[in-house]
Order: C-alpha cells, then sequence, then structure tokens
C-alpha cells in the first residue's frame, strides 16, 4: 500500500515491493479472464443461425436453476439446451484442459515450447481415439474412445519424456525433433486406420481429426468431465514445486522436491487432461502453447497464477475460437483446430526465432 | 552483516512454534528496514496459513555443536560411467569450519561435493550427513540441513531474482521456522550484493551476477551444512572475496561450509582446512599451512610451483613457477630467431 503512494521517482525496496504489485495484477487478470469468459458463454449461447437474445439466455437458464426467469418457446428451447450450451461447456473444458496442460508440460520439461500438439502427445491421443472409431470399439460405452485416447496419450507422453531428455534436461532441439518423429508415426497410425475404415468412420474421423466441437452433445460432456475436473483439481498442488523445477532437477532436489513423483505426477494429468481433449474435440494446436506464454509475459513464470489462469485463458480462447468457427463463415463452420493452427502457427514461429536469438543459435 | 547463524540455529531447538516464532523476531530487528514494506495483507495471509494443519510434520533440525561431526565420507567409492571417479576416500566435515576442497580438473571435487549432498549413490563406503546415512533421509528432511550450489546456475524461466532467493526458504514452508523467511532473504540477498538488482528477470543477468542470485538463494536456506562448488569461478576480484568472507561469517555462526576452489590463494587465506584430491582419492588434508606444500602441489597438478608466505600476513602464497624470459636477457634470441 505505502509502495503505491510513493512517489515513482524513488525506488522502492524492490525485494519486498514486487510481490504485492504482482499479486494486484493477478487479481485484475484472473477477474478479466472470468469475465471474458461468462461474456463469451452468454454471447455463444445466443448467437448462431437461431439468433437467442440476450436476455431470453439469462431467463431461460435462472429458470432451469429454480431462480425466476421463464422459459422460451420449444424450438429456443431445445436449441438453447440441447445445442448451444453443451457445445459451450465442452469449449470451455477443452479449453481449460489445453492450457493447463500446456503449463505443466512446459513446467515438466523446463521448456517454453513444450506442448502437447508440438511435441506429438494430441497425436498420440488422437491414434487411440481414432483407432477406436475405426475398430469400432465399445467395451466401456460412451467412456471407450476417451480412455483408448488416455491410454495412447500416456503412452506417448512417456516415449517423448525419454526419448528427449538427457543428463536431467531437455534441449529444445531434441525436443521439437522428437516431437517431429512422434507426430509423422502418430500420422502414419492414423492413415493405416482411415485406410482400414468404411466411409461413414472415415467422414467421422476427418472431421475429428480437424478439431471441432460441432458434435457437442451432454453425453460427451460427461464422457470428459471426470477426465479433465481431475486434471484441473490436481494441477494447482504442484506449482510451487513446478517453480523449483525451473532451477533444474538436482537443485529443486536440493530443496526438498522429490522430483521423480513429481515428474510422474504431472505426466499422467498432462496426458488426462490431453486426452481429455483430444477425444471431444480432437486435435486442437498451439492453444497451450500460446496460454501459458501470453500470461507469462503479463504475470511473471509463477505457477501458482501460471497453472489455474493458463486453465482459465485456454477457456477463454477456446470459447471465443469456437464462437469464431461457428460465426465466421456462416452458414458454414470452420473446423476449430484449423482455425488455432492459423493464429497459432505464426505465434510459434516467432517464439522460435525469440528463443533461437536468445540462445545464440541450436546448434 | 550481522551475523543470525548463531540466533537462527537456535530458535528451532525447541521445535514448539510459539516459540521458533519469538525468537527470530527479536533478532530481524534491523532487517525490518528493508523489509518495512510487507503489506499488511500478507502477513495476515502468513498468519492464517499457520493455522492450517501441517501436511507433515518434519523433525526440525537441531544446531550441530561447534566441531560435532555434520557429513562424513567413509571408504567412499563413486563410479561414473564404469570409472571410478572416487576411490577410498574419507572426510569428515565439522561444524563451524570452512574446508576447501582443492585439486586438479578431474580429480573428483565435485563428485566429492555431490557425495556429500546425497546426489549420488556410492557404489562402496558410505556417507553420513547429520549422523545418519545419507540415503535414509527424505528429500525434505536433507533440505533442511544441507544447501548446495551447483557450478553452473540454469533457470528454464524468467523468474525475477528476488522470488528465485525466496525459492530458497521452499523447504521450511509450513515449519515454525518458515517466519524467517523474510528475513532470510533479505539478509541473503544484501551478503551477496545482488539487491540492486533484485526485481530484474535472472535470465537478464551477467554470469557472474546470476553466480551471486545462485549463491544467496543457497544462503537464505539456512541449514547448517553448506555445499559449495566453485562459487568463485565466475566472480570478480571483488565478489571472491565477499563469497569467501561469507563462508567465514558462516562457519563462525557455528554451520560447516565445505566449498570447491580453483584459487589457491583463496584457499590459503580463508579455509580453515584444505583436502587436496588427485585422481579420485585424497592426496592431503589438513591446514593450509601444512597442506599447501610445494612439492605435493606441484606433483598433483603436474606445475611446478613454489609456496611462500606472504610478507606482511604469513598467509601462504601459491605462484607458479614460470619461465620468465623478460628477467633472463640471454634467452631472448631463441624468442626472436627465423
Amino acid at each position: 500500500m505505502t509502495a503505491l503512494l510513493e512517489a515513482p521517482a524513488t525506488p522502492e525496496p524492490p525485494a519486498t515491493a514486487a510481490p504485492t504489485r504482482r499479486g494486484g495484477r493477478t487479481t485484475v487478470l484472473t477477474v478479466g479472464l472470468l469475465a471474458a469468459l461468462l461474456l463469451l458463454a452468454l454471447l455463444s449461447a445466443g448467437i448462431g443461425a437461431y439468433e437467442i437474445p440476450l436476455g431470453d439466455v439469462l431467463a431461460s437458464v435462472q429458470h432451469r436453476m429454480g431462480l425466476g426467469g421463464h422459459a422460451l418457446d420449444r424450438t429456443a428451447e431445445s436449441v438453447l439446451w440441447n445445442i448451444r450450451l453443451p457445445r459451450v461447456v465442452l469449449a470451455v473444458l477443452v479449453g481449460a484442459s489445453l492450457g493447463c496442460a500446456g503449463a505443466l508440460m512446459q513446467g515438466v520439461f523446463g521448456n517454453p515450447l513444450a506442448e502437447p500438439g508440438v511435441i506429438g502427445i494430441s497425436a498420440g491421443a488422437a491414434v487411440g481415439a481414432v483407432g477406436a472409431i475405426a475398430l469400432g470399439l465399445t467395451f466401456l460405452g460412451n467412456w471407450t474412445v476417451t480412455v483408448c485416447a488416455f491410454v495412447a496419450g500416456l503412452a506417448t507422453v512417456l516415449l517423448v519424456y525419454a526419448m528427449s531428455r538427457s543428463g536431467g534436461r531437455t534441449e529444445v532441439v531434441t525436443l521439437i525433433l522428437t516431437g517431429i518423429a512422434v507426430n509423422a508415426f502418430a500420422g502414419a497410425l492414423i492413415g493405416l486406420f482411415i485406410f482400414f475404415a468404411d466411409n461413414a468412420q472415415i467422414t467421422q474421423i476427418t472431421f475429428w481429426q480437424l478439431g471441432s466441437l460441432a458434435q457437442a452433445t451432454w453425453p460427451k460432456v460427461l464422457a470428459v468431465l471426470p477426465c479433465a475436473l481431475l486434471g484441473l483439481a490436481v494441477a494447482p498442488f504442484h506449482s510451487r514445486r513446478l517453480d523449483l523445477l525451473a532451477l533444474g532437477e538436482r537443485p529443486a532436489r536440493h530443496l526438498g522436491v522429490d522430483v521423480e513423483r513429481l515428474r510422474i505426477a504431472l505426466i499422467l494429468v498432462v496426458a488426462l487432461l490431453t486426452a481429455a481433449a483430444v477425444a471431444v474435440a480432437g486435435i486442437i494446436t498451439f492453444v497451450g502453447l500460446l496460454v501459458p506464454h501470453l500470461l507469462r509475459m503479463a504475470n511473471g513464470p509463477g505457477h501458482r497464477f501460471l497453472v489455474p489462469g493458463s486453465a482459465l485463458g485456454g477457456a477463454v480462447v477456446l470459447a471465443a475460437g469456437d464462437l469464431a468457427a461457428r460465426t465466421a463463415a456462416a452458414p458454414a463452420e470452420l473446423p476449430l483446430g484449423v482455425l488455432t493452427g492459423l493464429l497459432g502457427s505464426p505465434f510459434f514461429f516467432w517464439l522460435l526465432r525469440r528463443t533461437r536469438r536468445k540462445q545464440g543459435g541450436w546448434a | 552483516m550481522t551475523s543470525t547463524g548463531p540466533v537462527a540455529s537456535t530458535a528451532p531447538e525447541t521445535s514448539t512454534a510459539p516459540v521458533a516464532s519469538t525468537a527470530p523476531a527479536t533478532s530481524v530487528a534491523p532487517v525490518t528496514s528493508v523489509a518495512s514494506t510487507t503489506s499488511v495483507a500478507s502477513m495476515a495471509f502468513v498468519r492464517l496459513r499457520a493455522l492450517l494443519p501441517r501436511r507433515r510434520t518434519r523433525a526440525l533440525p537441531s544446531p550441530a555443536a561447534r566441531g560435532e561431526l555434520v557429513a562424513e565420507a567413509r571408504g567412499l567409492r563413486v563410479a561414473l560411467g564404469g570409472r571410478a571417479v572416487l576411490d577410498g576416500v574419507g572426510i569428515g566435515v565439522r561444524a563451524g569450519e570452512v574446508l576447501a576442497l582443492v585439486g586438479p580438473n578431474g580429480a573428483g571435487k565435485s563428485t566429492l561435493l555431490a557425495a556429500l549432498a546425497a546426489d549420488l549413490a556410492p557404489s562402496a563406503g558410505e556417507v553420513r550427513i547429520g549422523g545418519r546415512p545419507a540415503g535414509d533421509w527424505a528429500a525434505g528432511e536433507l533440505a533442511l540441513r544441507r544447501a548446495v550450489l551447483p557450478q553452473a546456475a540454469a533457470l528454464s524461466f524468467p523468474f525475477p531474482v528476488a522470488e528465485v532467493v525466496r525459492m530458497g526458504r521452499a523447504p521450511w514452508a509450513g515449519t515454525g521456522r518458515e517466519d524467517e523467511d523474510e528475513a532470510a532473504v533479505a539478509l541473503a540477498m544484501a551478503a551477496t550484493e545482488v539487491e540492486a538488482f533484485a526485481g530484474r528477470p535472472f535470465s537478464a543477468l551477467s554470469g557472474g551476477e546470476r553466480a551471486r542470485v545462485a549463491l544467496a538463494r543457497v544462503l537464505a536456506q539456512r541449514t547448517g551444512l553448506l555445499l559449495l562448488d566453485e562459487p568463485t569461478a565466475a566472480l570478480d576480484l571483488r565478489h571472491q572475496e565477499l563469497v569467501l568472507r561469507v563462508c567465514r561469517e558462516r562457519a563462525a555462526a557455528g554451520d560447516a561450509v565445505v566449498v570447491v576452489l580453483h584459487d589457491l590463494g583463496l584457499a590459503a587465506a580463508h579455509a580453515d582446512r584444505v583436502a587436496v584430491l588427485h585422481g579420485g582419492r585424497i592426496a592431503a588434508d589438513g591446514p593450509p599451512s601444512e597442506v599447501l606444500d610445494a612439492e605435493v602441489l606441484s606433483r598433483v597438478y603436474r606445475q611446478p610451483v613454489e609456496v611462500f608466505p606472504h610478507p606482511r600476513t604469513g598467509v601462504p602464497l601459491v605462484v607458479p613457477i614460470r619461465a620468465t624470459p623478460s628477467l633472463k636477457p640471454d634467452n631472448s634470441p631463441s624468442l626472436t630467431r627465423s
């Protein structure tokens, strides 16, 4: 408080002033993101081929919650509750999962370029999901695709982790090259599944491969909800240790972090979150890269804000992205994955250039 | 720098929270001017957190008496990549002394330090820390007993300097000594002269500045055993002296300090004891005046040296014997020929 009242010319003791200032910014960012998310959710619920005014959306939601309001006519009620809202909820869940997974993965690898899409985790999870679709597996009912995506995703994270590390560190080049190899292999497997699939399955697979939320239903929401919520709930508890891991593995251990256990826990969480997102929405890239980066620029690299903040930011980005995908080329619909890829790739390119400049080359 | 060591080490003797929180409060009075802007809110948060159930109750370390063995290696053998890097090393580290590890490149200094830090599992022999085999401690318990400065300071993300130093306090979270956090961070930053760039990101610092920030983090951890791997390597003359003075102060306050050094002059001037490593064994171990012997050093470093006392202080000076053409004019033709 005193720091704010002082004339800006006098340098304040930075050691103690910094957390206060940062605390204020954290609050502002959190409130801003929450407000943006709420606004986007309401807009998404109303905007579309069948317009529902904002007042009606609020009234219907109030009505269902037993807080007054009123029901809409049958078409509007059906559009809102069976088409729009599951899609909004799914966008929020998938976005939060991807954003959070990105932040965790960058922390675990100690590398700002790690992201489920870039290093092939999404593609790996997709292999499981496509396999389940192509082979017509239904052994776990609604959850079959999610579980297959999780198992394949987990196997991929472990593989990438084992392949890209040496001497307790992950070099950027090794990580990206490993990602290329994993993506290529996963792509080939998906191609193989498509080759053996029938026409109906191929349509389903291709559509889903481009990344889309168009097939959102409540059962789908339910199918990913446990995975996503579990992952999102567990992740913030590791924030403090992730901060310490930034010092490197040994120094983190010197500060009392059980590095092995932390790593295993977080890899499981990343696989869980990625699988949840991929199973329902297909491969949506760059959300997990873009969101943590922007937040790190805005509020520093501390994981206590970054991990939950990236979940929130991811939800905002995907809710906005899905709204744009539905409305930009109406009545046609852009695939969401294509949209995020279009916007995310240039950002990734810029990030690569910046990292390279900082390191003074890859060598 | 006021010696906070004794206070820090006596406070937790009774591990009941109220005592631990009142004892340091009186001692940090000179520091509060630095930390005066600590907001009321964060104080309230600390209070609130103290009410929450502790996740795990770890036994806080009791301070070692001066001269007590804090860590030791016995018959230590460490093999890395099939090669024995250390073989039959026995050494004890005592509270209240600065022990310098010196020796040529590849002699095993860093490996010995890593073994004493419980980073490496010995293939034979044993390492004890605080009287217990190193492998028996949990990571969280060890972190209350020893702090380690790695040779190269790295950081994956651009944390501000103040936050990096604060990371050193992580092991004490949830213990009675959590109350020392602010004072420990402020004192460590003052001791290493890094306050001027407390707000800058670590990645924007020069090599020497990074090394000092890393040292500040280690000092803030306030453990009874300090293991420093070449803390002076990247530093200028002033800060080399400063770092070893800090080591001396910590030892005077009752801590045990092990420091890997390349500069034999620094070792001679500041260490209580010097251990010379050579080919994975200890070639000599004792007070600098005995160990820094021209014959031993010439053999170990494969470089003829002469050792003579400083004319004023009497501290041994180690100087390589150099061919000095400028002093021997009759040698000059060989340099200028052709």
